[in-house]
């Protein structure tokens, strides 16, 4: 992620997402589960974007923190779909070498005896490549 | 009535039960479901990405498979279902996926999006009908104040999984009732319960499920109900509240009288 | 052989920016039969006019071809001129290069072959025409309004005053529609009633105006100065005339489980009914959906206890028939049904309302008679949440809502903001906004008003959730500039859902042959220009029908609407449009195939005696036009299998001509 307009440009192509659309109403931000524990929270994730400002959204934890509950999409009246931008900026920060967020090694000090195997699979799924 | 079925790998080991007691009320209201042959792990997430599809192609090849036996899919876990269905939405409406996915399967048909996908839920209400099952109950639920928990996975994307009114849903409200229970109508019912980050974010799950719970147990619940193994983890284990949470088959099993 | 004159129109740079003027003056004054080829800056200017009326007549011309925009904007206006001249208007043709050519494309060689295309297509056309004498048909002084809410009543009030009649065909029982339902009104807080109230009366004594209330209109026929109009009389199964609205039956019904719909629903009213005590006509409703006496034969209340003998139980609907020279289409709208917007609660939770369900809770003939209390228990709420933009300002495929901007919602909740504020000082109330939209005269300083003296927190961001929380109401929404997720405790949930065209406006519509946008507001001729005229000729728009719209605004559009309607009943004949279908009867072959498509009935067959070989005499049946009623429309040339229907001004010839000058 050397050069922001390449950056801004997978984010868009990769998410699918037209951050024009965007009326800045904050719904989004509204009804977001996670919102206490994002530093960026889903209206600027669109916002940053649209500003090209990737890279300090890709060096934040809220990317995450988003828990792909889809409230923001189903609820956004422009049809922008934030969590779709949210992802797509976890992505290239993990796409690249040595960036996964978790790591095989980590997973035995997480078991518990009910874990459901779809806990530790979406895990890996979603921060790692 | 017979149906390909997706059980997915939750379903055969942790969150057996939900399985098992689908399977046993199945066959109590007379339908098959045929377990499909050399199933894979459908990833338990959807990704969004458009570029991505590897991660897509097992839900696919379950879906292919379904097509060749001319059967409808039916998926009970709720994320199964929520990959399953919005793959196969890429698949029929994303011209670019569904190529590239093509491209690498080399299928001798190619793929697009021809399955129907039914959640378990679907089956009972469009094609069983809550009023046979009323008919079929042999232990009627009479008193019991259940609060349905959707959750996410079932309701959302609405447009994609077309399975409900996602803001305002009842399809699990009218299974209640006619188990012969009473439904609790309360807010938190179609709110994240943060289960995702469940395993490396256990402050996060604690919390929103802790929500979830509390509300349930407000609006008079006394037990909550749920199609997904990962809710029922995430609300059991860190809802901290003493309300019982079960899955949707359970009670339906025992309703039958087949539990 | 013609004598045509070609003029070429900069439209300032909006023609001439992207077409060679020069080359396409230049290349059709090649073309046969043109003796003149000119452009100029703006052709529709004095001077533009008079450079064409010059070239007439120096240069004896008989037919003109003007490119430049649609005929829409300009084409009379250069009929006009030339018949000036004394060139029949019918002789002039215009090649539209600026919709058609400058406006759609960008490269100059392309566009200007393609304006020098047009205008040889118009060329030749012009070669074919032959001037056309408008005939003149009659106008029927009277006009039909549909809708009697605030918009419906003032444009039959201006027209009433200039003394021509109007009636006025309103759906439900009485006339008033929303604004009577309103309690007090922006930005002076006059009380809705107080200002509406009188009008209605006005409207119901006026002599020239008679109102068909519980009426709906079922078909139009016919056309500008001559509509006639079939409206259904629903059945009240009260008899009008003897009615004196005294109320008895309303009160001894013994069926007083009917949702109120004045009261949005929150209280009961009886099966037969007075709407609201102002009605008007004031007069008793029964409502068959409810009443025992007609559901099962068994009660008969109402009819003994009425003194004027005026219970029909067995009245039946009417329909009658009326004539017009104009139709005012003033159908209103709804608000949208927020059951869809659950997220705020309002499917699950009772003290979630929408504003309108707002001013009944804080009108004093409302269902809590004034006192602001919450449907849930009657306990008055003390933290108040108004929501913005609920179905407003969605993306154009949002299933919910809708793409436009509702207009009326910023105003309305400042002043259900402010007001709950000044009756209810201990009452916190927050507004949650996206924009707060004033543009109107004193519109700003009322809002501020609101925030300033009246202490309203407006805070700028949504909400994204509602839930009920034992007695109360869990409100989470963002505030985006303190960058916070707030957490509200409330007691009322007040959403400004979107308004939306009443449902019956788009068959309304259909029988208009009015044209709609994909809102189903009605479209007006020019969205400047022409704001109260539908593009159909004698249809007029009145209020929120053509789209959202004020109280002030809407009733400045009604008496601008009925000026436009005053001016065609002013009128003792309107000339037609000459372009009017004629049946070639040599080669008619009676199949009614023309007479099946007409739309407007203006084709009839009859036999006529035609001379056959050997002295014998034949008779055929062959179709034949009423010019006064054809408009034009071609569909009969379309459908004619033999040809012989043809269409003046726009015949087969004259298409062919210009499809071949098109294509050479």
């Amino acid at each position: 992620m050397s050069h922001s307009n390449n950056a801004t440009e997978q984010v868009l192509r990769s998410s699918g997402v037209d951050v024009r659309k965007c009326m800045r109403c904050g719904k989004c931000t509204a009804t977001c589960p996670a919102f206490d524990e994002m530093e960026y929270h889903p209206h600027q994730f669109v916002y940053m974007v649209e500003k090209g400002e990737i890279e300090k959204l890709a060096a934040s934890p809220s990317i995450y923190k988003c828990l792909s509950c889809f409230a923001c999409v189903d609820r956004c009246p422009r049809g922008v779909e934030p969590a779709k931008v949210v992802e797509a900026v976890r992505l290239a920060v993990i796409r690249q070498q040595g960036q996964n967020h978790m790591k095989s090694d980590d997973i035995p000090a997480l078991l518990d005896e009910d874990m459901p195997q779809q806990l530790l699979v979406s895990a890996m799924r979603k921060y790692s490549k | 009535m017979k149906f390909s079925y997706y059980p997915g790998c939750t379903l055969k080991t942790k969150g057996k039960d939900l399985d098992r007691y689908g399977r046993l009320s199945a066959e109590a209201l007379g339908f098959t479901l045929e377990e499909l042959p050399d199933w894979q792990c459908c990833g338990a997430v959807y990704p969004m990405a458009k570029d991505e599809i590897a991660t897509k192609l097992s839900a696919v090849r379950a879906l292919v498979s379904a097509r060749d036996a001319g059967e409808e899919l039916v998926t009970l876990c709720s994320a199964c279902h929520n990959v399953i269905k919005q793959t196969n939405h890429d698949m029929a409406t994303d011209a670019d996926i569904a190529l590239r996915v093509n491209n690498y399967l080399g299928l001798e048909t190619p793929y697009n999006g021809e399955t129907t996908v039914l959640h378990y839920l679907e089956v009972l209400r469009d094609r069983v009908g809550f009023d046979k099952i009323k008919a079929a109950v042999k232990n009627p639920l009479t008193g019991r104040k259940i609060a349905a928990y959707y959750g996410c996975l079932l309701l959302r994307p609405g447009k994609v999984m077309q399975f409900d009114d996602p803001e305002n849903p009842t399809i699990l409200e009218n299974f209640i009732r006619a188990i012969g229970a009473e439904p609790v109508i309360w807010g938190m019912r179609n709110e994240c319960c943060g289960g995702y980050v469940a395993a490396e974010n256990k402050a996060q799950a604690e919390k929103r499920s802790s929500i979830v719970m509390e509300d349930a147990k407000k609006n008079g619940a006394d037990t909550v109900i749920t199609a997904c193994p990962l809710c029922l983890y995430n609300l059991a284990k860190n809802g901290g509240s003493d309300l019982p949470v079960v899955y949707f088959t359970e009670l339906l099993a025992e309703a039958l009288g087949v539990k | 052989m013609q004598r045509i004159g070609v003029f070429i129109c900069h439209c300032g740079t909006n023609i001439a920016g992207t077409v060679d003027v020069k080359a396409v003056a230049e290349a059709l004054g090649h073309e046969a039969g043109v003796v003149f080829s000119t452009e100029y800056q703006y052709m529709c200017s004095e001077s533009g006019q008079q450079l064409m009326r010059k070239a007439i007549r120096e240069h004896k011309l008989t037919g003109v071809v003007v490119c430049s925009c649609s005929p829409r904007m300009h084409e009379a206006t250069f009929r006009k001129a030339a018949s000036l001249e004394g060139i029949n208007p019918y002789m002039v043709e215009i090649a539209n290069i600026r919709e058609h050519v400058s406006w759609i494309h960008k490269d100059m060689k392309e566009a200007t072959e393609k304006a020098i295309i047009l205008g040889r297509a118009a060329i030749a056309k012009v070669h074919l025409n032959q001037p056309l004498q408008a005939g003149e048909s009659p106008v029927t002084k009277r006009a039909l309004v549909i809708g009697g809410g605030i918009a419906g009543i003032q444009t039959a009030l201006d027209i009433a005053e200039a003394g021509f009649e109007v009636d006025i065909v309103e759906k439900s029982p009485t006339i008033g529609g929303k604004m009577a339902q309103l309690d007090k009104t922006f930005p002076t807080l006059d009380c809705a009633a107080c200002i509406l109230t009188p009008k209605m009366v006005d409207a119901g004594q006026n002599e020239k105006i008679k109102i068909f209330a519980y009426s709906e209109v079922e078909a139009v026929k016919g056309y500008v100065g001559n509509f006639n109009v079939s409206i259904r009389r629903k059945a009240r199964y009260v008899d009008e005339t003897k009615c004196t609205g005294c109320g008895l039956c309303t009160e001894k019904c013994p069926q007083k489980k009917v949702p109120n719909e004045f009261n949005m629903g929150m209280n009961n009213r009886h099966a037969i009914y007075i709407p609201f005590a102002q009605a008007v006509p004031k007069v008793a409703t029964i409502d068959a959906d409810y009443c025992m006496m007609l559901k099962t034969g068994k009660c008969g209340i109402c009819s003994k206890v009425c003194g004027a003998g005026a219970i029909d139980y067995k009245q039946q609907d009417e329909v009658i028939e009326r004539q017009y020279g104009a139709i005012v289409a003033a159908t209103g709208f709804n608000p949208i049904d927020a059951k869809a917007y659950n997220e705020y609660g309002y499917a699950t939770c009772p003290d979630v309302v929408t504003s309108l369900e707002l001013e009944r809770l804080m009108n004093a003939a409302g269902p809590t008679n004034g006192t602001l209390l919450r449907p849930s228990d009657n306990e008055h709420p003390h933290t108040v949440v108004f929501v913005q933009c609920v179905g407003s300002r969605c993306t154009e495929t949002d299933e919910r809502g809708k793409p436009y901007c509702s207009k009326i919602c910023c105003m309305y909740t400042a002043k259900h903001a402010m007001l709950i504020r000044e009756k209810y000082p201990d009452t916190d109330v927050y507004v949650f906004y996206i924009d707060v939209r004033t543009p109107g005269k004193n519109f700003d300083e009322f809002y501020r008003r609101a925030v300033e003296q009246y202490g309203v927190h407006y805070i700028k961001g949504m909400v994204g959730k509602v839930t009920q929380n034992g007695k109360q109401l869990r409100v989470q929404a963002s505030d985006l500039l303190a960058g916070e997720q707030l957490h509200i405790d409330a007691d009322l949930v007040v959403l400004a859902t979107a308004i939306e065209p009443d449902k019956t406006a788009r068959s309304i519509a259909t029988m208009l042959t009015a044209s709609m946008d994909t809102n189903d507001f009605f479209t007006e001729a020019h969205p400047k220009l022409r704001p109260v005229e539908s593009p159909t000729a004698g249809i007029f728009l009145s209020g929120v029908c053509q789209g959202p719209k004020d109280i002030p605004e809407t009733v400045s559009q009604a008496s601008a609407c009925a000026a436009k309607v005053i001016g065609v009943l002013a009128k003792d004949k309107l000339t037609c449009n000459p372009c009017v279908a004629q049946s070639d009867e040599m080669l008619c072959n009676g199949c009614s195939s023309c007479e099946k498509v007409c739309p407007y009935g203006a084709i009839s067959y009859s036999d006529k005696e035609f001379r056959g070989p050997n002295r014998t005499t034949l008779i055929r049946r062959v179709a034949s036009v009423n010019p006064a009623v054809c408009q034009g429309c071609g569909a009969c040339t379309v459908a004619c299998p033999s040809g012989a229907m043809d269409l003046k001004g726009f015949s087969n010839k004259q298409i062919m001509a210009e499809v071949d000058a098109i294509c050479q």
